[in-house]
Formats: structure tokens, sequence, C-alpha cells
């Protein structure tokens, strides 16, 4: 890995995290701006978890995984502890992938 | 406090003990993130200076797939970036929870990553969001690290996570802290078309880039809220 991308890698990763805590700090809050950063994790978050679960190498698809995410996700809506959330959703996909 | 004091009071409190588990499955993801940056010719350092300084896994292991599959850096660069940049969009989001300081903004700037902007984000109480916060960050900074070294180190002494159906844990673990917010119409409106976007973007735009463009369901969510108000 040459040294430039590696300085790139790690300078642009913080950057992101760094510039964001500072411009929340530094705006002051119009209440809608309030709202819109309070909305802005779950809507963030809600996205992330439909990568995770249906993005096949840029395809939208299904499979062993999504099976299991979904069991973990029923065991959440069961209120299961996040523990338990953790080894459902693992273990479904585990046994899943053996078909 | 002693340190099995100290053990005791934060595994009987939920938020802590689960931001503590967290750390750990993502640990597991570590030692193959270690594996795999040896067998793509990184130099031990560099992949333990990634997992230190970068610290947000997902563009770890782009970059590194690239390298592996014989691609430019620039667009090792270039994809590695554009999954880091929703850190920024939490890191707005946890900004509202962090008290003043600068010295300790730039170290808990660190830390913004899904998992304890998830955590934090899913807390009732103010003081409980800055508890999961740093619990939950520094779990995954210590464990991802200490993965890390064993994957460069060692090798991968357990095996690959996906046969264990790790990668599973994560999205369910989120969906698991986002149902706190559901209950709240901004936000499970927000939260609803975030999914939308992210469905539709995932086809057509390269990798990061759809869960970055799902912040918008939260214009859409927040504007929502206001216009009702005005209304009234």
């Amino acid at each position: 890995m040459t040294w430039w991308l590696l300085a790139g890698l790690l300078i642009g990763c913080y950057f992101f995290k760094v510039a964001g805590l500072f411009v929340a700090e530094n705006s002051r809050l119009s209440p809608w701006a309030d709202r819109f950063l309070s909305c802005l994790t779950p809507a963030v978050l809600s996205g992330l978890i439909i990568v995770q679960t249906f993005d096949f190498g840029g395809e939208l698809a299904m499979g062993a995984l999504t099976v299991g995410v979904a069991t973990g996700a029923a065991a959440a809506l069961l209120k299961a502890p996040l523990a338990v959330v953790l080894v459902v959703a693992s273990a479904t996909t585990a046994v899943t992938r053996l078909f | 406090m002693t340190v099995s004091e100290w053990l005791k009071a934060t595994w009987t409190r939920q938020h802590q003990r689960d931001g503590f588990l967290l750390g750990l499955a993502v640990g597991i993801f570590g030692i193959t993130f270690g594996v795999l940056s040896i067998s793509a010719g990184l130099a031990e350092w560099q992949a333990v200076a990634m997992s230190l300084f970068m610290f947000t896994g997902a563009s770890q292991f782009a970059a590194v797939g690239v390298i592996d599959a014989g691609g430019n850096p620039a667009s090792a660069l270039g994809t590695a970036l554009r999954l880091a940049a929703r850190n920024g969009a939490y890191a707005l989001s946890v900004g509202k929870i962090m008290p003043p300081g600068k010295g300790r903004k730039l170290l808990a700037a660190q830390l913004v990553i899904d998992e304890s902007s998830a955590m934090a984000q899913a807390q009732p109480t103010l003081r409980e969001a800055q508890e999961a916060f740093w619990t939950t960050g520094l779990s995954v900074f210590v464990f991802w690290n200490l993965g890390t070294l064993i994957g460069v180190l060692v090798g991968g002494i357990i095996g690959d996570p996906m046969v264990w159906g790790l990668d599973a844990a994560f999205p369910a673990a989120f969906f698991a802290l986002l149902l706190p917010h559901l209950n709240k119409r901004e936000k499970r409106r927000s939260a609803f078309i975030g999914a939308a976007i992210a469905m539709v973007a995932i086809p057509v735009l390269p990798s990061g880039l759809p869960v970055v463009l799902a912040g918008f369901g939260a214009v859409v969510g927040a504007r929502a809220r206001t216009k009702r108000q005005g209304q009234n």
C-alpha cells in the first residue's frame, strides 16, 4: 500500500467524523435543524440496515443473511435483549447457510 | 472503586452491557480484517495503523479489498471515503449530546461509528446516551484493534465469521436499536424514507452512497412535522 493512499485513508476518515462534530457544535440551531439532526441517525441507520441486509454486491437480493436478519429483527420486536438478537440473527444465518 | 466493582456496575446496566457485547462481536471481524490485510500484501504496521486511525470497518475492508483485487489506489481511496462519509452524518447527530470541550471532542470524533451512534441514539436520557456512546465506542475500538493485532500476528483463529452468520448480527442489532425511535412520528417517517431511498439507490449507485443518501429521509421527516405545526 503506497504511503499516500494510507495517509489519505487515515486523514479522510477522521475528517468526516471531526467535521460533523464541530459543525454540529458551531451552528446555532433552529428548531427545524434540531429536529433534522435528531432524525438523521434513524434515517441513516435504516438505510444501513437495508444495505447490510439486501445489498449483494450492488444488487438487491435475498439470501441466508436476509433470513437471519429478519429472524433477529423478529426477536427484537418481541423485546428480546440485544445479546439474544445478536445470537438469534447469527445462528439463523449460519444454519440457513448449511442448506 | 475496585476493578471488580466497576465491572459489576457496568455489567448490570443494560446499555453498558450491550455496548460491550457489540464491541466483542466487532472484534471478531477485526481478526478477519487483519488476516485479509496481510493476504492483500499490506505490511503488519499498515493494517494496525488503519484500525487505529481510520477506525471504520466498512471503509477498511473496502480499501483492502480493492488493493487485493489489483485495483488502483485512487479507487481504493474513493470507495473507502464514500463508505466513511456516513460517519459525518452520525457526528452531526451525536454532536448534540457531546459536552463542550475541544480536546474531548477530538477524541470522541474518532469513536463516531455505526455502533456507538446507534447505541447513543437509542437511549432515553442524555446521560445514558453519553454513557452508551463512550462505552460502545471504546469497546468497539479496543476489540477491533485487538482483533486486528491477532489477525495480523496470529492469523484467523476462529475461522470465517460468515460461517457463524455474524454478518447478520449487526443489521439485526441496528434494527433493535432503531425500534425505540419508531414511536415518534418524525423519526418513524425519517427511518422509512431513509430505507426506501437506500432500496432504490443500491442497484444504481456505488457502495457507500445509498447509506449517505438515506440521510435525506431526515429532511422529509423533520419537514413533515414543521408543516403540521404550521397548520395548528
